[in-house]
């Protein structure tokens, strides 16, 4: 197991496994999405107080997790690389940056949208969410405005990987934020303790839907970890041979 | 130095906070700068928005709260710089000393010099801010625990920027979203002190954040130093 972890942290091995990864990712990722948005979309019944409104759910909730998710990634990714010192952990954490922030907009957007006809307003200042979702963004650009100032890429990767591991306690707070303060946002609906509060025709496309996004973010990680070693070892060997071989 | 046993750990921190008292006491312009930018965001936001007694008294905290914000992030702006260009940056890592507990002197002084000051003339903007002396208490309760934060918080995120270009816009990007949470919290426990609502909650809140940051932050910063002294 250990060997194997090891193998795969060695940039050449990784190059040549992801390059088979990426379309698995892919193709099933968007396939799962196309279903799940179709059957969210169509046939799941509209809901009896919000009517079709809620249905951007389906794009909303994966957006927001995977917001979320996303920088656990990027956390996790940048403590493996401070701590096992491994040059492939600190390219994860670079590249799910823009993918993590991007998801957050995409958040945003959307319970914006959502916000107008629902609560009557494209932005609510009392919903502990929407207000850290925002943070949320902000601690993004943070991290993606550290990597950029420091030319070194070495200095960035351990430096903005201090920053995203102090942004992760802010991720304790996002989540119960719901609970701390008085909140207009919707309280837990799938994960409560006495079972979902919503019925499995809305309940399964909404899951699909997740799964999808993720498998999309592994596959656009993928894609840009493959580029970021690319960058980093274009001085070395292997990479050479690829160029020479027209394998790149 | 091996002859000196653990009763002397804090001695490389008593020496930092002195160092960087003495320092500041020197140049007091480092010091008073960004107390007079305090006073005065404090003074612009009644010219701009208004002076009605209630409009005062309800923009009053949120006002303070941001200024005082603002006029640590000026501070923490030079927190590191002189010691990383004159070298002694390189000293302070080389010590035996623990460099968190170093890094913790470094705040300390920080909240000494630029913290206390703030609190101390918090009084003087509440009352200018037609506030209720029961808010002035808790305004400066909170600023109190607040400024301990920033001066932890900021400390990480002045040693990340060491070197970088355009550090100082840089290190509002960082420290502004961690900050968040005391700015929302102090802020509205003053608010709701000046209603007669229950206060403690947002006063807990603040104290444990500041216990966490006093717990944590220190190490974040050596981290930090460690790898932006190159």
């Amino acid at each position: 197991m250990w060997t194997w972890f090891h193998k795969l942290a060695s940039p050449p091995h990784f190059f040549r496994i992801s390059e088979k990864m990426v379309p698995w990712f892919g193709i099933s990722g968007l396939l799962i999405i196309a279903w799940g948005t179709w059957h969210g979309l169509f046939v799941a019944p509209p809901d009896y107080q919000q009517g079709d409104a809620f249905r951007i759910i389906y794009v909303h909730v994966p957006s927001a997790y995977l917001s979320m998710a996303a920088y656990m990634t990027m956390a996790l990714a940048a403590g493996i690389g401070l701590i096992w010192r491994i040059k492939l952990s600190h390219a994860v954490a670079a590249a799910a940056a823009p993918i993590g922030a991007w998801f957050t907009f995409l958040a945003l957007a959307t319970g914006m949208i959502w916000g107008r006809p629902m609560w009557g307003t494209w932005w609510e200042w009392g919903d502990p969410r929407l207000t850290s979702e925002l943070l949320m963004l902000f601690l993004y650009f943070g991290y993606m405005a550290l990597r950029a100032a420091i030319s070194d890429v070495k200095k960035a990767d351990n430096a903005s990987g201090v920053l995203a591991l102090v942004g992760a306690v802010n991720i304790p707070i996002i989540h119960y934020s719901v609970e701390w303060w008085s909140s207009l946002h919707q309280g837990a609906t799938i994960l409560r303790e006495d079972g979902p509060a919503m019925p499995p025709e809305m309940l399964t496309p909404l899951l699909f839907n997740i799964a999808g996004f993720t498998l999309l973010f592994g596959a656009l990680l993928l894609i840009r970890v493959r580029t970021g070693v690319i960058y980093r070892e274009h001085r070395k060997m292997w990479v050479k041979n690829l160029i020479q071989r027209g394998e790149l | 130095m091996s002859d000196k046993g653990t009763s002397n750990l804090f001695s490389g921190f008593c020496a930092v906070v002195r160092r960087d008292l003495l320092l500041s006491w020197k140049r007091p312009g480092d010091m008073l700068n960004p107390l007079f930018f305090f006073l005065m965001v404090c003074t612009l936001f009644p010219l701009a928005g208004g002076p009605t007694a209630e409009q005062l008294q309800l923009s009053g905290p949120g006002v303070m709260w941001v200024g005082a914000l603002l006029a640590t992030l000026l501070s923490l702006n030079s927190l590191f710089v002189s010691d990383y260009e004159d070298g002694s940056l390189d000293q302070l890592i080389l010590s035996q000393q623990p460099l968190p507990l170093l890094a913790l002197g470094k705040s300390a002084a920080h909240w000494l010099t630029n913290g206390v000051p703030l609190v101390l003339i918090s009084p003087l903007i509440s009352v200018m801010f037609q506030m209720p002396v029961q808010t002035i208490t808790i305004m400066m309760v909170t600023l109190i625990f607040g400024t301990i934060s920033l001066s932890l918080l900021g400390a990480i995120g002045s040693a990340l920027t060491i070197g970088a270009h355009r550090a100082g816009s840089l290190l509002s990007l960082l420290i502004l979203p961690l900050a968040m949470p005391i700015l929302i919290f102090g802020a509205r426990t003053a608010s709701l002190s000046m209603t007669n609502d229950p206060t403690a909650a947002g006063i807990y809140f603040l104290g444990a954040y500041c216990m966490f940051a006093l717990s944590l932050a220190p190490f974040a910063t050596a981290a930090a130093l460690r790898i932006c002294n190159e």
